[in-house]
C-alpha cells in the first residue's frame, strides 16, 4: 500500500477516535457546570415551577449517561440534536443544532478564507524576502511591523481599524452584518475590517516561522554548495530551501488556519460578525448544551483535519518520510 | 385647563396631518386667549414637530443571543423586547410616559362591582397581520398560554392571582381574580402579556403573526430582525418609518462607532465612560430618562446579624450613596432613598428621613444594637448590574467610618441568580422596577413572594398590600402606599442605592416626543413612536 494512503488512513482512524474521546471530555465538562437553561433564559424570574418545565420538555430529568448515548448516537446517524431554545415547538419550529451551526460555520468558513487567502501568500512572500534581506532595513521593518501587531490584542487592533477606516475616512462599514441573499462583493465590503483585523493578527507568526526555517536552512552544505556552483539567490531559496522548509511551514500555517476557524469570537464580536465563535459563547452562557457539543465538536474535528493536512504536507515534502525503512 | 386651551393642544398635535389649517389654528389660538403672532409661532413649531412617514430606521441594541426566539414567554432582555414585543405586538392596555395605563388593543376597561373583576372591551376593527380580527378567544389563549400547569413563562408568577377568563359577546373578555387587585389592568400592560391569534384554542405565538405596527420579516436569533410597516395599525397615522431593522450588537464601541458612521440611528445602553466625547458628536443626541429600573443590596432579614433592624439602619447610614452616583455611575443615576418605587410611580412618596452618608448615625444605631463594630460579608458580581464590584469596594471605604468592616466577596457572574441572590444573606440585586407599587411590592417584598430577596415579613406592612388592592379610591390608596413605603423605608432590608437612568443615544436624523421611563427604547415603543426627521 502507497506510504502516504497508509498514513491518511491511520490518521483519519486516530482522528475519529480522538473526537470521540473530546466527545467524552465536552459531556464531562458540560455537566460540570453550575446553572442550567431554565435559569440561564429565565434569570431573575424563574421559579421553581417553570424551571421544573423547562426540565421536562428538554430531557434534562435524565440522567448524563443516558443523555450523552442519546446524542452520541444521534450524531454518529448524523442528527446533531435540537437546542434547547425551541424546545417544546411544533415541528417546522424546532431549532435542529445543524442547521444553527451550519450557516454560521459557512460565515466563519468565508471571513478565515478570505483572511487565509490574503496572510498565507502575504506571509510566505514576505518570509522570504526576510530571509533573503537577513538583517536588511526591510527585514527589520517587516519583523518590527508584524510583531507590534501581533503583540496587539485583537479587538484593539479592530478599534484602531474602525477608527481610522470606518469613522474617519468611512471607506469600511464597522458592522460586517452579513445578510444570506448579499452578492458576493458586497460581503467582501462588508467583512473587510475583520478581514484585516485577521491578517494583521496571523502574518507575523507564519512570516517568522517561514524567515526562520528558511534562514536555519541557509546554513547546510548544501546550500553552500548551490551558491558555489552559483545559483541566484532567489534560485537558492525556491529551489533548494523551501523544499526542506515545507514542514515547519505548513505546521504554522495549518496551527494559524485552525485559529481562524476556532478563535475569532473577539473579532466576531467587535464587528458583530455572525459565525460560529458567537454562537458557542451564547450557546455556552445560556447553558445550550446540544448546540455547546455541536460547536465543539465542529472545533475538534476542525483541528484534526488541518493537523493532518499539514502532516501529509510534511510527508510528501520529505523523502525520508516518504519512503521510510 | 380651559376649554379652549384643550382643544389648542389638540389642534397642535392634529397640525402635522394636516387635519387643521393654520387659519383654523390662529383663531383656537386667540380664543385660548393668545395674541395672533404667538398663534403663527404655535403654529409653526407644531407643524415642524409633527411626525413624517418614511424611511428605514435601524437600532443597534445591546443585547440579543442565539437562543433567543418570538416566543412570548421568553423575553429576557432588550434583544427580543424592543422587536417582537414593542414594535410587532400590543397588550390590552399600554402605560403612557406620565405613568398611567391607559387602553390599547382593548377600547376600554373597567372594575366590575369591586376590583376582583376586570371587564376589558375590545378595539373595534382591530386585525391581526393576516387579516383576521381581534377576538375575546384570541385574548383568553393569549393569557392562557402563560399561565396553567407546565407553562415555562416567566410571565406565570404575575397572572397568578386570575381564577377565570371568559368572553362576554364578541368584544368583551371579563377577567375574573382570586382577590381583588385595583392595579390589574398595568399588568395587561407587560411585555409579555401580547395578544396573540387562537389556533385550535392555544395561542399561535410561532407563525409571528401579532396585531403590532410592524409586521415579521426575516430573524436571525441574536443578529438581526427585520420588520416592514403594519398599513393597518390600529393606531391613527402610526407607525412612521417603512421598515425598521434591530441589530444586535452586544460590544459597547462597537455599538457606539456603529452610531456614529451612521449605519445605526439610535443604540441602546450608550457607554457611560466615553459619553462626553459622543456628547461633542454634531450629528448625535443623547437620550436620558430616570427609569423605575434600580439597584439594590438586599439583606436577609432572617440571618445575624440582620435580623436587628438597628443594624440594618446603621447599613443604610453608612453608605454614600451620592458618591456611588458620581463615581460608579458617571452621575447617570439617581441616589436612592431606601424605597424601591420610583418617584414616577402614581402614589410613590419620598420617605423621611432622608438615608443620606451619616456615619454617626449609623455608629448610634449600631450602638443601639448592642454593638461597638461590625464584620460583614457582601457578595458582589457585575451580573447583578454592572459596576456592583466597585460599588460594594466603595462602599467598603464609606462605611469603615462608621466603624463597619464590609468583606466585599467577589463572586462568579456565571450563574449569579442561582447560587448567590436569595441564598446569601447579603449580595447585590437588580430591579427593572414595576409600574405600580402593588406590583413592585408584591413580586419583592410581600411575605411568601418567591423573589422576597430580603425574606421580609411585616405584618402591617402585607396587611396594607391586601386593603390596597381591594381600595378603588385613590386617596385612601395614596395613604395606604404612603404608609407602605415608609415601612419598607425604617424596617425592611432592601437597601435601594440608585436608580439607573436608560442612557440611549440617536442619530439627529431621528426625532421622537417626550420619552417614556418605564422600559427602555421609549417604554420598548422607538419603532412605533418615533420617526425621521
Amino acid at each position: 500500500m502507497n506510504p502516504v494512503l497508509r498514513t491518511i488512513l491511520q490518521r483519519l482512524g486516530l482522528g475519529i477516535a480522538t473526537l470521540f474521546v473530546v466527545s467524552i471530555i465536552i459531556s464531562l465538562t458540560i455537566e460540570m457546570l453550575p446553572g442550567d437553561f431554565a435559569r440561564a433564559v429565565l434569570g431573575q424570574s424563574a421559579t421553581p415551577e417553570t424551571v421544573a418545565a423547562f426540565q421536562r420538555e428538554i430531557g434534562l430529568d435524565r440522567s448524563p449517561v443516558v443523555r450523552y448515548f442519546n446524542w452520541i448516537s444521534g450524531v454518529l446517524r448524523g442528527d446533531f440534536g435540537e437546542s434547547y431554545a425551541s424546545a417544546g415547538s411544533l415541528a417546522g419550529h424546532r431549532r435542529l443544532v445543524a442547521e444553527m451551526i451550519g450557516p454560521r460555520l459557512l460565515n466563519t468558513l468565508f471571513l478565515a478564507g478570505a483572511a487565509a487567502l490574503i496572510a498565507v501568500p502575504l506571509s510566505l512572500f514576505l518570509g522570504f524576502m526576510a530571509a533573503l534581506y537577513r538583517n536588511s532595513f526591510f527585514d527589520r521593518a517587516v519583523n518590527v511591523v508584524s510583531l507590534t501587531s501581533i503583540s496587539s490584542p485583537e479587538f484593539f487592533l479592530a478599534y484602531i481599524l474602525i477608527m481610522f477606516l470606518a469613522v474617519k475616512f468611512p471607506i469600511f462599514v464597522s458592522l460586517a452584518s452579513i445578510t444570506p441573499n448579499m452578492p458576493f462583493l458586497d460581503r467582501l465590503h462588508a467583512i473587510a475590517l475583520p478581514t484585516l483585523t485577521l491578517v494583521l493578527v496571523i502574518v507575523a507568526h507564519m512570516m517568522r516561522m517561514t524567515r526562520a526555517a528558511i534562514i536555519n536552512l541557509l546554513a547546510s552544505p548544501y546550500i553552500e554548495m548551490s551558491r558555489l556552483k552559483g545559483a541566484r539567490p532567489m534560485q537558492v531559496i525556491l529551489r533548494h530551501a523551501l523544499p526542506n522548509a515545507w514542514a515547519p511551514i505548513a505546521n504554522v500555517i495549518a496551527l494559524n488556519l485552525a485559529y481562524l476557524v476556532v478563535g475569532v469570537v473577539v473579532v466576531e464580536v467587535v464587528f458583530t460578525y455572525p459565525g460560529i465563535g458567537q454562537l458557542m459563547v451564547d450557546a455556552v452562557s445560556k447553558r445550550d448544551l446540544p448546540v455547546v457539543q455541536g460547536c465543539a465538536l465542529v472545533f475538534a474535528g476542525t483541528y484534526i483535519l488541518l493537523n493532518l493536512l499539514a502532516d501529509i504536507v510534511t510527508i510528501v515534502s520529505n523523502p525520508r518520510l516518504l519512503h521510510p525503512r | 385647563m380651559s376649554e379652549s386651551l384643550e382643544k389648542l393642544k389638540l389642534a397642535e398635535r392634529l397640525v402635522g396631518r394636516g387635519k387643521v389649517s393654520r387659519r383654523q389654528f390662529v383663531q383656537l389660538a386667540l380664543a385660548a386667549g393668545f395674541t395672533a403672532a404667538a398663534g403663527e409661532v404655535m403654529f409653526a413649531k407644531a407643524a415642524r414637530a409633527e411626525p413624517k412617514r418614511g424611511g428605514s430606521a435601524k437600532f443597534g441594541l445591546a443585547h440579543g443571543a442565539t437562543t433567543d426566539t418570538i416566543d412570548p414567554a421568553g423575553y429576557p432582555d432588550t434583544g427580543t423586547q424592543i422587536p417582537f414585543s414593542g414594535s410587532m405586538s400590543n397588550c390590552l392596555t399600554e402605560v403612557d410616559i406620565a405613568g398611567n395605563v391607559k387602553p390599547d388593543l382593548a377600547e376600554s376597561f373597567a372594575p366590575g362591582d369591586d376590583a376582583s373583576t376586570w371587564v376589558f372591551k375590545l378595539r373595534k376593527g382591530s386585525t391581526f397581520h393576516n387579516g383576521k380580527n381581534v377576538t375575546p378567544e384570541d385574548v383568553i389563549a393569549s393569557f392562557q398560554y402563560h399561565m396553567g400547569e407546565g407553562s415555562k413563562s416567566a410571565a406565570k408568577s404575575l397572572l397568578g392571582d386570575i381564577a377565570e377568563i371568559k368572553a362576554d359577546g364578541p368584544e368583551t373578555v371579563v377577567f375574573n381574580l382570586k382577590a381583588p387587585s385595583a392595579d390589574f389592568p398595568y399588568v395587561a400592560s407587560e411585555y409579555h402579556m401580547v395578544i396573540m391569534p387562537a389556533k385550535d384554542g392555544k395561542a399561535d405565538w410561532q407563525s409571528g403573526v401579532r396585531t403590532g405596527p410592524y409586521v415579521y420579516g426575516e430573524y436571525e436569533p441574536g443578529v438581526r430582525a427585520h420588520l416592514t410597516r403594519n398599513p393597518n395599525y390600529h393606531k391613527e397615522g402610526m407607525p412612521y418609518f417603512d421598515d425598521v431593522e434591530f441589530l444586535t450588537i452586544a460590544d459597547v464601541t462597537a455599538r457606539t462607532a456603529a452610531l456614529t458612521a451612521g449605519t445605526v440611528h439610535w443604540i441602546g445602553r450608550a457607554d457611560l465612560k466615553t459619553l462626553n466625547l459622543l456628547k461633542r458628536n454634531p450629528n448625535i443626541n443623547i437620550v436620558e430618562v430616570t427609569g423605575y429600573g434600580h439597584y439594590t443590596l438586599p439583606m436577609r432579614v432572617t440571618e445575624a446579624p440582620f435580623d436587628n433592624v438597628d443594624v440594618r439602619t446603621a447599613l443604610k447610614y453608612a453608605l454614600n450613596r451620592q458618591d456611588i452616583v458620581d463615581k460608579i455611575f458617571l452621575g447617570h443615576a439617581k441616589p436612592g432613598n431606601d424605597n424601591p418605587i420610583a418617584q414616577g410611580v402614581k402614589f410613590a412618596i419620598d420617605p423621611e428621613p432622608k438615608h443620606t452618608y451619616d456615619p454617626d448615625k449609623a455608629k448610634f444605631h449600631l450602638k443601639k444594637a448592642g454593638m461597638e463594630n461590625l464584620k460583614v460579608n457582601l457578595s458582589v458580581a457585575d451580573a447583578a448590574f454592572n459596576g456592583a464590584v466597585d460599588a460594594g469596594v466603595l462602599y467598603q471605604q464609606h462605611a469603615k467610618a462608621a466603624g463597619i468592616d464590609i468583606n466585599v466577596v467577589r463572586e462568579p457572574n456565571d450563574g449569579y441568580w442561582d447560587n448567590v441572590w436569595l441564598k446569601k444573606p447579603w449580595c447585590a440585586s437588580y430591579w427593572s422596577g414595576r409600574p405600580t407599587c402593588d406590583w413592585m411590592f408584591s413580586t419583592a417584598y410581600a411575605a411568601g413572594a418567591a423573589w422576597n430577596e430580603t425574606n421580609w415579613s411585616n405584618p402591617r406592612f402585607n396587611e396594607l398590600l391586601a386593603q390596597g388592592r381591594s381600595e378603588t379610591d385613590d386617596k385612601k390608596r395614596a395613604a395606604i402606599y404612603a404608609e407602605m413605603q415608609q415601612l419598607h423605608h425604617d424596617d425592611g432590608g432592601g437597601m435601594v442605592i440608585v436608580f439607573n437612568n436608560y442612557v440611549e443615544a440617536t442619530s439627529k436624523k431621528i426625532a421622537h416626543g417626550p420619552i417614556a421611563g418605564n422600559w427602555e427604547g421609549d417604554g420598548l415603543k422607538l419603532a412605533e413612536r418615533w420617526w425621521f426627521a
